[in-house]
């Protein structure tokens, strides 16, 4: 039995997606910016998956900017907006839990002389909007929050946050690649002036992101060479991938109230499991408010990496917030930030669940884990009431 | 993802000599500072010969599947002999390991030291 549950990292593409992107590989290859009839097809093409993409969060076409990746999308965002406002401030807040995307391009705005604060979160993973409104000050230009966590899949207060940046014509980022296609967006209600989303999130291509940048907003583009996007974002744009995109978002509006009500049930089921069939585990992040495809456990006493690997042999594809499978050897900064211990982020494992997982795939793995950990726990020197 | 060899996989997923011993000869006891591991290593040495060897672990998959490998080499050897198991030794019996795995290999070889010299100690008191 092969058991994807994996789907945080990324998606398989939807037979429909593929379907819609084929013609423009050999076919419609035009480039969008060519004066000629192929150029005009690929453009309109692109025109068409950009109101797609729009509808799927609420946006105009006009405010969506095709990008390579979500973290391009973030990194055009954070840097564009600094670099684009640092003579009216140099102060930017973020949270300890963002994405590398964020974090990294926060760190290395630092080196240039902006000043970022990294916001503490909860035991569950959530920021408070309190303290984004202690941090604020006179010259903050940007505040960058995620909507939902990658790893323990909390949903941050943005609608909250945001009524605290619209006020001081703050500009408020949000990191939406995790949440886009999970659960529904809508910018106007979060009151986002900018908002990261990722195709291959969402059962379309690799290579594809795009940035919504609220009408009337401005920042410095990233990349220079071109007039593409608006300027924006100068590159030939991806045109097969934009368009998987476009009917990847199409797809996802018709079917994301159908498809989190189901996943809901399947997510409950495999944490109630879990903790029903194995000793010593525990939930990280909130039992209830928190993205419907994302169960985050902790198994006392054994590390993460080999129970993957385990759980792999046996079929089942998760991930860990263990330090050793990380490639920096560091836990998760996630689960750090929530103040959790090392050796408890040690014994992660995350599931993440989607539109191909089914009720079987649950129980198998109900019926795998249990002895893989007691398996595990034989050798570890925390279990102590194992010692002959 | 990591690449593992097939020998570091057969480790893993069937580990030999996995557990404690009774009244060992000696038992070396190490931590990682890397990533936060912990290695046991037990032996029973009998005319200085290790005739048995055991471990536990909380670590990752490379250190289950060294720390199963040292106690494989360790066993039927001389403390002397058991003394210049290297790192270098390890990582070859187990065709190799990615090179972010290095330190996990290191672990099961100071535990291992670790035990010898617990050993030598209690027999020189
Ligand atoms: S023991 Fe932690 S990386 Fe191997």
């Amino acid at each position: 039995m092969r058991v994807y549950l994996d789907h945080a990292a990324t998606t398989p593409c939807d037979t429909e997606v593929i379907k819609a992107m084929e013609p423009y590989w050999q076919v419609k290859f035009g480039n969008p910016s060519s004066p000629h009839r192929l150029g005009g097809e690929a453009e309109e093409a692109i025109e068409q998956a950009r109101a797609q993409v729009a509808s799927l969060i609420g946006a105009e076409s006009g405010e969506i900017i095709f990008t390579g990746s979500g973290t391009a999308s973030d990194n055009l965002a954070i840097k564009g907006v600094a670099f684009k406002w640092q003579k009216r401030g140099r102060h930017i807040v973020t949270t300890q839990i963002e994405h590398p995307a964020v974090l990294e391009s926060c760190r290395w705005l630092e080196k240039q002389n902006f000043k970022v604060t990294y916001l503490p979160v909860d035991e569950w993973g959530v920021v408070q909007v309190s303290d984004v409104a202690q941090v604020i000050r006179e010259d903050t230009i940007l505040v960058s929050i995620m909507h939902g966590n990658n790893e323990v899949g909390s949903i941050q207060p943005i609608e909250q946050i945001s009524q605290l940046t619209s006020e001081r014509g703050i500009y408020l980022h949000v990191d939406a690649v995790q949440t886009g296609g999970s659960i529904p967006i809508n910018v106007k209600t979060l009151g986002a002036d900018l908002l990261s989303l990722s195709a291959h999130k969402l059962y379309g291509p690799k290579g594809v992101g795009a940035l919504y940048l609220k009408k009337g907003g401005t920042l410095d583009p990233w990349l220079h060479g071109g007039q593409q996007e608006n300027r924006w974002r100068a590159s030939t744009q991806n045109v097969p991938g934009i368009v998987g995109f476009g009917r990847a978002a199409e797809l996802v509006c018709e079917r994301i109230v159908e498809d989190s009500d189901r996943l809901l049930i399947l997510r409950d089921k495999l944490r109630d499991g879990l903790l029903n069939r194995i000793p010593d585990i525990r939930i990280n992040g909130h039992l209830t408010e928190r993205l419907p495809s994302n169960v985050n456990v902790s198994v006392a006493g054994v590390e993460g990496e080999g129970m993957v690997l385990h759980l792999d042999a046996a079929g089942i594809m998760c991930s860990t917030g263990s330090a050793c499978s990380a490639h920096n050897l560091q836990p998760s900064h996630v689960l750090m930030a929530m103040g959790i211990r090392h050796e408890i982020a040690h014994g992660s494992l995350r599931f993440t669940l989607g539109r191909s997982t089914t009720e079987e795939e649950i129980d198998y793995v109900l019926e795998v884990l249990p002895a893989i950990v007691e398996k595990l726990r034989v050798m570890s020197p925390l279990v102590q009431e194992r010692v002959a | 993802m990591l690449k593992y060899s097939e020998k570091v996989k057969d480790h893993l997923m069937n580990p030999r000599n996995v557990g404690t011993i009774e009244n060992p000869s000696g038992v070396g006891s190490v931590g990682n500072p890397v990533c936060g591991d912990i290695m046991e290593m037990y032996l029973k040495v009998e005319e200085g010969i290790i005739v048995d060897a055991k471990f536990r672990t909380f670590g990752c998959g490379a250190a289950i599947a060294t720390s199963s490998m040292v106690t494989e080499l360790a066993k039927g050897k001389t403390i002397e002999e058991a003394m210049g198991i290297t790192k270098d030794v390890l990582i070859n019996e187990l065709d190799g390991l990615p090179p972010v795995k290095t330190h996990c290999s290191v672990l099961g070889i100071d535990a291992l030291q670790k035990a010898i010299m617990d050993f030598k100690a209690k027999k020189s008191a």
